[in-house]
């Protein structure tokens, strides 16, 4: 038999080693996060040069930049986004407006887009790989926007479908009321009540894609030169990264850390903006 | 505002001309509005079907040529163009494993930090502080990985391991090896930082939903927080955070460029941690471009087929446990 007092003094020592091992384990969470941005920052603010955004990536031991990989990372991602946005916008509104007949079909279709949320990227470059770039015959930028596209479709989905289910029912029903189509009520209506989340929804998108380099590896490929042509391999930021890293060469290595340096800051602003918009929205529609 | 002018101008039971042409365009319009949005929809269903069987299909070369020798054997081998998968299959396996250790625990813990220990004005930059994490590209976690964190390791971490670790018996094993920094253990430390956002953030979300009253009723038995997480939150919420964690593994194993960077890119098979392996995802992100034969190209394309029916089953299992749990919220 335990006597009282111990038992009481075992449980309250518990209670604050859990708490305490809470605590740490949040610190522990933390300083990874301090260490890689620091890491980055400092090493990327170190290779920032204005030569990053004018010249095209140099041979090994020359100076050289990042234009023509930003170029081209900037023009997949656009075409990225503009295939996955409308078909997830769309696939959203399915869900949430006209699938209320079909439960067992709505939510597979949830089901199935939250496995494609979380699925390995790099499969579905091995799958664009497949059904696009061997049937064309050769590497492409599309191919890879392709990819990304489908990497942002299920994030749209997702926040389409969620955002149009807190529009107020009192919405539609008034604007249904007046004998508006239902196509207008959801372009015209839910949609103007929906927009911020939405376009949050968007821009989460675009920033995963900002830094995604496997989809990229075997659809777009690298290119060393300037290219415009999107039909073409292209060459993108995060490839180039792995590229440089992995080579032996320090001028290479420190192109990579300016790389990292640039890809990083545009997904932090991103992703931080469009969670800031939301909530910013969010207060002025409850104020 | 025109809607509600035009029909007050209308009389009474009097049809105006127009307007049934007008109503049967409207019926077709939203036909084909309805239509166009469901095959959006359908495109989210098929584009998860075609991956799978469009891999199935590039991949049949190698499971006819290998059989099931494909999976278990551990010789891979371009230039005899011999390709056994079981290097690869068992390092995705290993540094998912090793990721889970370290990474379920640490969010268990700021899962606790955040739901009863923090004051409340801490809660929400301390959460948006940790999801950040999940939006640094897996290719930063590479980077730094590769020329901040294997140094870090190979100078401090890995002699101690080696030394310490190294000397127990039946495990020992598992720890001995030159500190090279580049390897399974490595990988696998990575992979958990990267997964535990995700891990986090879902038993966080879950562990808000316990009903107060529940919760009271603990306290007022004397419960202390400790315990009230331990015998009436968790075994609450124990579904859901199963699904976190099978959510954070799917995650895991198909993580690409960050374990290309620090596993070492080696096809061997080591019993040691300390030791470079390679992964299922690494090995085709490494090799895809390198591939000069038929047979290596659909070997690599099988692996990816392997690697998405194994993260699908994860990830189906965990959307499971967790559509359980939003169904009993909602009732």
């Amino acid at each position: 038999m335990q006597s009282p007092r111990s038992l009481v003094l075992r449980r309250r020592a518990s209670n604050v080693v859990s708490k305490l091992l809470g605590t740490a384990a949040t610190l522990f969470g933390l300083s990874w996060l301090v260490w890689i941005l620091i890491v980055t920052l400092l090493n990327g603010a170190r290779a920032l040069s204005p030569r990053i955004f004018t010249e095209i990536t140099p041979p090994p031991g020359s100076d050289g930049g990042l234009a023509n990989a930003l170029v081209g990372s900037l023009m997949m991602s656009v075409l990225g986004v503009a295939i996955g946005a409308p078909l997830g916008i769309a696939a959203g509104t399915y869900l949430a407006e006209f699938a209320e007949r079909r439960p067992i079909w709505r939510e597979s279709v949830r089901f199935v887009n939250d496995i494609l949320l979380s699925a390995p990227s790099i499969v579905l470059g091995l799958f664009v790989y497949t059904i696009y770039v061997r049937q064309v015959g050769h590497f492409s930028g599309i191919a890879g926007a392709i990819a990304l596209g489908l990497i942002v479709l299920p994030v749209v989905v997702r926040t389409t479908d969620e955002t149009l289910r807190l529009v107020p029912n009192m919405m539609r029903e008034a604007a249904l009321s007046l004998g508006i189509p239902r196509w207008k009520v959801t372009v015209q209506v839910l949609y103007r009540a929906a927009l911020p989340g939405i376009l949050t929804g968007v821009l989460l998108g675009l920033a995963r894609i900002t830094g995604e380099t496997a989809p990229l590896l075997f659809t777009a490929l690298n290119n060393q030169f300037w290219s415009g042509d999107l039909n073409g391999p292209t060459a993108s930021v995060p490839v180039v990264i792995f590229q440089f890293a992995m080579s032996p060469y320090d001028s290479w290595h420190s192109l990579a850390w300016a790389g990292a340096f640039v890809v990083t800051m545009v997904v932090l602003v991103l992703s931080v903006g469009a969670r800031a918009y939301l909530l910013k929205n969010r207060m002025d529609s409850n104020a | 505002m025109t809607a509600s002018s035009t029909s007050a101008a209308i009389p009474m039971g009097v049809e105006p001309a127009g307007t049934r042409d007008r109503s049967a365009a409207e019926t077709r319009q939203d036909a084909a509005f309805r239509g166009v949005l469901f095959a959006a929809a359908a495109v989210v269903l098929v584009v998860l079907g075609a991956a799978a069987l469009s891999m199935l299909w590039g991949g049949r070369l190698a499971f006819q040529t290998f059989g099931w020798r494909f999976i278990t054997s551990d010789e891979w081998d371009a230039v005899g163009r011999h390709f056994g998968a079981f290097v690869p299959i068992y390092g995705t396996l290993a540094s998912s494993a090793i990721a889970m250790l370290i990474a379920v625990p640490v969010s268990f813990g700021i899962a606790l930090f955040l739901t009863e220990i923090a004051p409340g004005w801490l809660q929400a930059p301390i959460a948006a502080a940790i999801e950040l994490l999940a939006g640094i590209p897996s290719i930063i976690y590479g980077m730094w990985g590769l020329f901040s964190f294997v140094p870090f390791m190979s100078d401090h971490v890995l002699p101690w391991i080696d030394r310490h670790l190294g000397a127990l018996p039946w495990i020992g094993a598992l720890f001995r090896g030159p500190p090279l920094g580049i390897g399974m253990l490595t990988a696998g430390i990575v992979l958990g930082i990267m997964v535990i956002p995700f891990i986090s953030s879902v038993m966080r979300d879950v562990f808000r939903t316990v009903p107060a009253s529940l919760k009271e009723s603990a306290y007022a038995l004397g419960s202390t927080t400790w315990e009230v997480v331990w015998k009436v939150v968790l075994p609450y919420t124990r579904s859901a955070v199963v699904g976190g964690i099978f959510l954070g593994l799917g995650r895991a194993l198909g993580e690409t460029m960050a374990v290309t960077f620090v596993l070492g890119n080696a096809h061997q098979l080591s019993v040691s941690l300390l030791a470079p392996g390679n992964s299922i995802a690494a090995t085709i992100a490494n090799e895809f471009t390198e591939a000069d034969s038929d047979i290596y190209l659909s070997s690599l394309i099988a692996l990816g087929f392997l690697l998405f029916v194994v993260t699908l089953i994860v990830l189906a299992i965990a959307r499971l446990m967790l559509r359980n749990l939003a169904r009993r919220e909602g009732r």
